[in-house]
């Protein structure tokens, strides 16, 4: 058992290490860089490793979110404490306002995920973000087991997997032309076990849907989906009573729940330890749409 | 101790890299059900009448509808022993660019060949690169053993080839393990195969949970290139001044001298900080702040040394390139050199040689070299840099080669002349 813990903490040293690199990294060659900062785990690790790369000085970055509208407002109220507790500055950009205004249109099946795609593309054009940090990691799906730490997105935000540059050693290429940005992912070679046991260790607070409740849910394609603006339940659809949690936090009318008793941080990491399914794989419906799918997200400018 | 141990594989579709993967990642567990169900399904799609592993670990449109694997790939594995970072390069299309990548930060590298076939061309020009790029020890899967009937004879006549090789490159024999496997039917990749009573050493998977980590760079004097200058100015602390890094060798204690590179401004460090409290010491491989007992003007790009054990500080320098680039370079280009956390003008004065890694054997005085190239030039920067031999130490001996116009990263530069051709073809007394 101590072997064990060891072993889990020289890792994560290892990960923590890389990523306060990459955070300065950033911080040196770029001149406006931004967090993606939805308030889901990844992005609260990112934020954390953020404060801890540039202590005792605050974080020279701002945050910001593409609010769907249809986010869980427990995830909403965590966001807004995190930004007020640390004195950051956090932009939302409102898929909303695109629809009111006509630049996108919802959807018929009422899906807003792959509708966060222009409102963030605009945002970073509007502000002239150079460096945008997400929370993807290489093991989440396999188009992202191909993705730099550094990626470089052309003028249209476009992902042009033959473009790539090689990445070599840490020297990482953050040269762009005007117009032109870079997605950097700090948590590259994290996994979620990973991600997980960091929490643990460095006591991160999460958003709690994250830990088992109690929520009135429907099934759907075999994810259980909560009740709220997205729609649903449809016809044939019925509500009902379930003790569960989320494994990843977004759009609520595509993020599924898992039937799960883990409300503390040492269960949730025994339990991913033992589950036989991808978060994502158990959780999003919208990776289930096509062999590609993910990779053509990617391409349009997606995370 | 480090517990997370970064491998390179290398070797083409056909000696059965994806299925090697697909099974180290299978057997450890690290491939889920809903991963698997993808690949029954699309497998099915296709007609197949078995599923096909490589659909693991091809993720790009273009990969599968090809069939071959284009980029390196990055897998993540663990046992109770140790965490795994695998950079799956593929062999058949820019073998050098993804072989080169993989291999800059690999502890380890797996080659693999197909056991009917045994060592050839591009087993010793991958070997070659990954001696070049200093990965430190070597592993041979001697795949597809199952089709030779586990001949031990067969085995041993590949083994004594590749070791011949590995020797050429200056690895010890202790430091090069050759195994018999099938990953297919999975023989000694997990589980020890009753197949091969001859072979007595370790699996595949047991030798990754064993091999020792190559420490990061301890016995090299301490290197620390700056990253970023803390200054919080804040009322909590309206006059810190410490400076962001990563140690990129050695080990730096509180009140050990330091020099301060290029400009030559000495201090001592006076604490070594960081957001859990402040360290003892540092170690290569750690991201700290550093606080110097004296007001010096450093800046992001320099690079704090152990004064007793400077770097030569150059404005010209021999140096290893491998292109990888579309674009041919000629000797007189002018390039960016990111080099540490400085990025500085450069040309690239002379074409020294090009070097034949297939033959071990070098071209003098060459025309260009091309994409997949590795050659040795020369090299002049507008603003010194301080350089460590790449074969001393691989983090400040390394640098990128930049296209100034569109930012392109055109070749992984090596301080020194690092190829193994001397050892190969002037073999010492």
């Amino acid at each position: 058992m101590t072997l064990a813990l060891d072993r889990r903490t020289a890792n994560l040293d290892a990960l923590e290490s890389e990523a306060i690199h990459i955070f300065r990294e950033v911080a040196g060659e770029f001149d406006r860089p931004v967090i993606l900062f939805s308030g889901g785990k990844d992005s609260t690790v990112l934020l954390h490793l953020a404060l801890k790369a540039f202590w005792p000085a605050p974080v020279p970055f701002a945050l910001l979110h593409v609010d769907t509208g249809h986010n869980f407002p427990e995830v909403i109220d965590f966001r807004d404490r995190v930004v007020g507790k640390h004195g950051l500055r956090l932009l939302v950009a409102h898929v909303q306002d695109w629809i009111d205004d006509g630049r996108l249109t919802e959807r018929p099946d009422g899906t807003r995920n792959p509708l966060q795609t222009v409102p963030l593309l605009d945002t970073i054009a509007e502000n002239k973000f150079d460096a945008v940090f997400g929370g993807g990691r290489r093991d989440e799906e396999r188009a992202r087991a191909k993705e730099r730490i550094f990626s470089l997105r052309n003028a249209f935000g476009q992902w042009e997997p033959k473009r790539q540059r090689p990445e070599l050693w840490n020297l990482y290429n953050g040269r762009h032309r005007p117009g032109e940005h870079v997605r950097v992912f700090p948590l590259s070679n994290w996994t979620e076990l990973d991600v997980w046991n960091y929490i643990a260790r460095e006591k991160i607070e999460l958003p709690d849907i994250y830990y088992a409740h109690e929520r009135e849910v429907y099934l759907r394609d075999g994810m259980w989906l909560a009740e709220g603006p997205w729609g649903g339940p449809r016809d044939g659809e019925t509500l009902e009573r379930r003790t569960i949690r989320y494994r990843t936090v977004g759009d609520g009318s595509c993020t599924g729940a898992v039937d799960s008793d883990a409300r503390t941080i040492e269960d949730v990491i025994a339990e991913v330890a033992a589950s036989r399914l991808t978060e994502r794989g158990a959780t999003r419906a919208d990776d289930r749409l096509s062999e590609a799918a993910m990779e053509d997200r990617k391409r349009e400018g997606y995370f | 101790m480090s517990d997370l141990l970064r491998l390179a594989t290398a070797g083409s579709v056909d000696d059965g890299k994806s299925t090697l993967v697909g099974r180290l990642l299978y057997d450890t567990k690290s491939v889920l059900a809903d991963q698997l169900d993808a690949v029954h399904r699309a497998s099915a799609d296709r007609g197949l009448a078995t599923p096909d592993l490589s659909l693991l670990v091809d993720g790009l449109r273009s990969e599968r509808e090809q069939g071959i694997t284009i980029d390196v790939a990055y897998r993540y594995f663990a046992t109770p022993k140790r965490s795994f970072v695998l950079a799956d390069t593929p062999g058949h299309v820019q073998y050098t660019r993804n072989t080169v990548t993989g291999a800059s930060t690999a502890q380890l590298g797996v080659l693999l060949v197909d056991a009917r076939k045994g060592v050839i061309e591009q087993t010793r020009r991958h070997a070659a690169v990954l001696a070049l790029l200093g990965v430190p020890r070597l592993v041979l899967a001697v795949n597809k053993i199952d089709l030779v009937g586990y001949d031990e004879a067969n085995f041993k006549l590949t083994a004594k080839e590749f070791t011949t090789h590995a020797n050429a490159l200056g690895y010890a024999d202790s430091d090069v393990l050759t195994i018999p496997v099938s990953a297919l039917v999975g023989d000694n990749v997990v589980e020890r195969s009753a197949n091969t009573p001859w072979y007595t050493g370790p699996t595949l998977l047991e030798h990754l949970e064993t091999v020792p980590v190559e420490p990061d760079p301890h016995h090299v004097p301490f290197r620390f290139p700056v990253q970023y200058v803390i200054r919080p100015r804040t009322p909590e602390y309206p006059d810190y001044r410490g400076y962001a890094g990563q140690v990129a060798a050695g080990t730096i204690t509180p009140g050990q001298e330091i020099v301060v590179l290029p400009s030559g401004g000495r201090s001592v460090v006076q604490r070594i900080d960081t957001p859990d409290g402040e360290l003892a010491e540092a170690t290569a491989g750690q991201s700290v702040t550093l606080v110097l007992s004296h007001d010096l003007d450093v800046s992001r790009g320099d690079l704090i040394s152990a004064a007793d054990a400077a770097p030569a500080v150059v404005d010209e320098f021999d140096a290893t390139l491998c292109w990888l680039a579309d674009k041919a370079l000629r000797a007189g280009a002018r390039v960016l050199v990111k080099h540490g956390t400085k990025t500085t003008q450069a040309f690239v004065t002379d074409l020294v040689t090009r070097f034949d890694e297939q033959r071990l054997s070098s071209v003098e005085l060459p025309d260009l070299l091309q994409l997949n190239d590795i050659g040795q030039v020369r090299i002049r920067t507008a603003e010194p840099l301080p350089v460590d031999d790449y074969t001393v130490n691989r983090r400040t001996g390394a640098f990128l080669v930049i296209d100034a116009s569109d930012g392109t990263t055109l070749a992984a530069g090596l301080v020194g002349a690092p190829l193994p051709v001397r050892d190969a073809v002037n073999p010492g007394p």
